[in-house]
């Protein structure tokens, strides 16, 4: 990675070093002002805590629990492994916590249109299941190419009353969705509050989604010491953006003797298409931040590759790139393949389906194991559940399954024919 | 410093000034649709009457423009568009014509990465657009409390810095911009992307540029959404300079001629 010269240090504005920053039109600059000044006001609002605290509870399902998991751990050669059940909670990831908060930050700003980005499509189904519960307007931004790939999703989001826009640009998945929010963003700015889905864009972003994941971590940490007597030796954690992994983390960043450890995803592998932006990002600006960014030489940015649309990003959130830069966290690399094997080995071991993002995190335990030795205590963000990811996972895993499902077929129908002789 | 020309941009404010009439900011996306066509366009249009040049570097996420702005960066990233590549078309037009203003427009990332390369960092980058003729900056996603890193290294090296107002801006950002801008103040005339359907007409937009014009006395630019030559008549008393881009860009996909023809019209109404 080149060394930034002095004279290009930007201003501190956010907390991530030299990471962070609102790199964000004029236009948009009051807005991104009002939410900066309003959003530590609302956080520390006994009345917006409260409420924020009622609807995780009645409505998400929080506390979320945390699992034992000690068939998987003897699947890959031991530790004790726990798993955060953010997949238990409504809709089905931990994108609902965040989309809670930011909706009753734009009801206390009297914003009246909710808009919001979605690449697999958890962050657009979490967005209009809360607009949804408070009677809010609602549209999703989607890729061309996620649309036509999340068919499933797309219904659910409409059912719920939201509109998805397809976007055609670009690469037409979760960047050029972002891009499209933001402008829909810059020309209803008055009334429109931009529910980002991850710990990235302009300040306040990073640190507000933070602060509204930051519940899994709190709820985790007290729950390691209640089950397992002590806090873990290390907690794992996918990064796409990086939400569920800074809301886990950042309960446990000032244990010292608590390893953090985010896991990227490397698509194809790193010599051909991936998302692996720690591993081979570069400092640059975009969407609104200052962080490691998947680009060539000239600035602009790569489409990045995972079989998990969620972790296809291109960048990071910028907390992630100063913690990793600051060594208080370290970043692995999963392949599509080996993500695959995990998802398929905690559905057998556990009967738990994972996502597909999920599933990066899942699969760095075993090398892990075998790092930190077979008593070390492994506390899992299990993000996220995996049925919307049923439909790649078959094609790519269980070939046998689409083939048994195409002689049924073939079968039914012919009985069908048979009885139609009669 | 060979054809370093300083205050080109002020220069042409002041003939424009003693014309008269207002001057014509032209944008055109760079290597749109590849490099020979868009020096063609490039050329034509300096020659029918943009009294000041708006460059575009290509991006490959331009979330501040609307969808011909768009097209125009993805053509011609797909035909190899690189900054180098549009500082050449800059050097050419420079060439072609010593006292025509050239602004680069540009979003942060292609040009702070261009400073990472520069063995001298962004001082160095900044001198090296002077010597190619650049005369300014307008950086769209560098608001005034991000812009020092690029900002002070270019008034250094002789650029200027181009302040974008938006309808938005409350007094005090308003305040910060025009101090901190040179050459010109770009007051943008909605709330939106480049390319927006435009009243220009309306009084909100009439009392938007006469606040402005109790801030600065820096020449004021107005643009976004201005297309036709009724909305440059109605523009061009209240202000120096109308900027026409997604319309150019439109009509450089017919060729030189068909652009020529449009900006000529344009000009023709800056006279208000």
């Amino acid at each position: 990675m080149p060394v930034q010269p002095p004279d290009t240090s930007p201003p501190a504005l956010g907390d991530f070093g030299q990471f962070g920053g609102r790199y964000v039109a004029e236009t948009l600059m009051p807005a991104v002002e009002q939410l900066a000044r309003e959003w530590p006001i609302a956080w520390a609002d006994e009345a917006f805590q409260a409420e924020y605290s009622r609807i995780l509870s009645e409505y998400v399902g929080r506390p979320s629990p945390l699992t034992p998991a000690p068939r998987l751990a003897a699947a890959i050669g031991g530790g004790q492994i726990w798993l955060k059940r953010e997949d238990l909670n409504h809709t089905g990831a931990h994108k609902i916590n965040n989309c809670v908060g930011q909706v009753l930050l734009a009801r206390r700003l009297g914003k009246t249109r909710i808009i919001a980005e979605t690449g697999a499509g958890q962050h657009g189904v979490a967005t209009a299941t809360v607009c949804a519960y408070f009677g809010l307007p609602c549209v999703v931004y989607m890729g061309a190419e996620d649309v036509a790939r999340q068919a499933l999703n797309v219904f659910r989001m409409r059912l719920l009353g939201a509109e998805v826009r397809p976007v055609e640009a670009g690469s037409a998945t979760l960047k050029d969705a972002i891009n499209e929010a933001l402008r829909d963003w810059v020309a209803n700015v008055a009334d429109t509050h931009y529910v980002i889905g991850s710990v990235m864009g302009p300040d306040p972003y990073p640190s507000m989604v933070r602060d509204l994941q930051r519940v899994i971590g709190d709820e985790a940490r007290a729950q390691c010491l209640d089950r397992m007597g002590s806090l873990p030796d290390a907690v794992v954690a996918c990064v796409g953006g990086g939400s569920n992994a800074i809301g886990i983390f950042a309960a446990f960043l000032d244990d010292p003797g608590v390893q953090l450890i985010g896991v990227e995803a490397a698509g194809e592998g790193l010599e051909g298409r991936h998302a692996a932006t720690m591993s081979r990002g570069e400092v640059g600006v975009y969407h609104g931040m200052r962080s490691l960014v998947l680009q060539n030489d000239d600035g602009q940015l790569q489409e990045a590759h995972s079989i998990s649309a969620g972790l296809d990003y291109p960048g990071i959130g910028p907390e992630h790139a100063h913690l990793r830069e600051r060594g208080r966290a370290r970043y692995l690399a999963i392949d599509d393949e080996q993500a695959l094997a995990a998802l398929s080995l905690l559905s057998r071991t556990e009967g738990i389906i994972p996502a597909l993002e999920t599933a990066h995190a899942l699969a760095a335990l075993e090398p892990l194991v075998a790092e930190l030795g077979p008593q070390a205590k492994l506390l899992v963000n299990l993000s996220g559940r995996g049925d919307k990811d049923m439909h790649t996972v078959m094609g790519r895993l269980d070939a046998e399954s689409l083939a048994l499902v195409e002689r049924a077929r073939a079968h039914s129908s012919q009985a069908q024919a048979g009885q139609g002789g009669q | 410093m060979s054809g370093s020309h300083p205050g080109r941009i002020a220069a042409r404010f002041a003939d424009c000034r003693a014309q008269g009439r207002a001057a014509l900011v032209g944008y055109l996306t760079g290597f749109d649709p590849d490099h020979e066509r868009s020096l063609a366009n490039l050329l034509a249009a300096c020659e029918a009457g943009v009294d000041v040049l708006e460059l575009g570097v290509p991006f490959s996420d331009p979330t501040a423009d609307g969808p011909e702005i768009q097209a125009a960066m993805v053509r011609a990233l797909a035909a190899g568009a690189s900054l180098e590549g549009v500082l050449g078309l800059a050097s050419r037009v420079r060439e072609r014509f010593a006292e025509l203003p050239i602004v680069l427009f540009s979003y942060a990332n292609p040009l702070l990465r261009a400073c990472d390369r520069d063995p001298a960092g962004a001082r160095g980058f900044c001198a090296r657009l002077r010597e190619l003729g650049v005369d300014g900056l307008l950086v769209v996603d560098l608001p005034p409390e991000q812009a020092s890193i690029l900002r002070a290294p270019a008034i250094a090296a002789g650029l200027d810095w181009i302040g974008l107002c938006a309808p938005t801006s409350p007094p005090a950002r308003l305040n910060k911009i025009v101090n901190d801008a040179s050459g010109f103040v770009y007051a943008v005339s909605l709330t939106g992307v480049t390319g927006s359907a435009l009243d220009a007409d309306s009084e909100a937009l009439r009392a938007q540029l006469e606040d402005l014009r109790g801030r600065t006395q820096l020449p004021i630019a107005v643009g976004f959404g201005v297309r036709e030559p009724a909305q440059v008549q109605a523009l061009a008393p209240q202000v120096d300079a109308v900027v026409v881009g997604s319309a150019l860009v439109q009509a450089g996909r017919d060729g030189p001629s068909s652009l020529a023809s449009r900006v000529a019209d344009l000009r023709a109404a800056t006279t208000g």
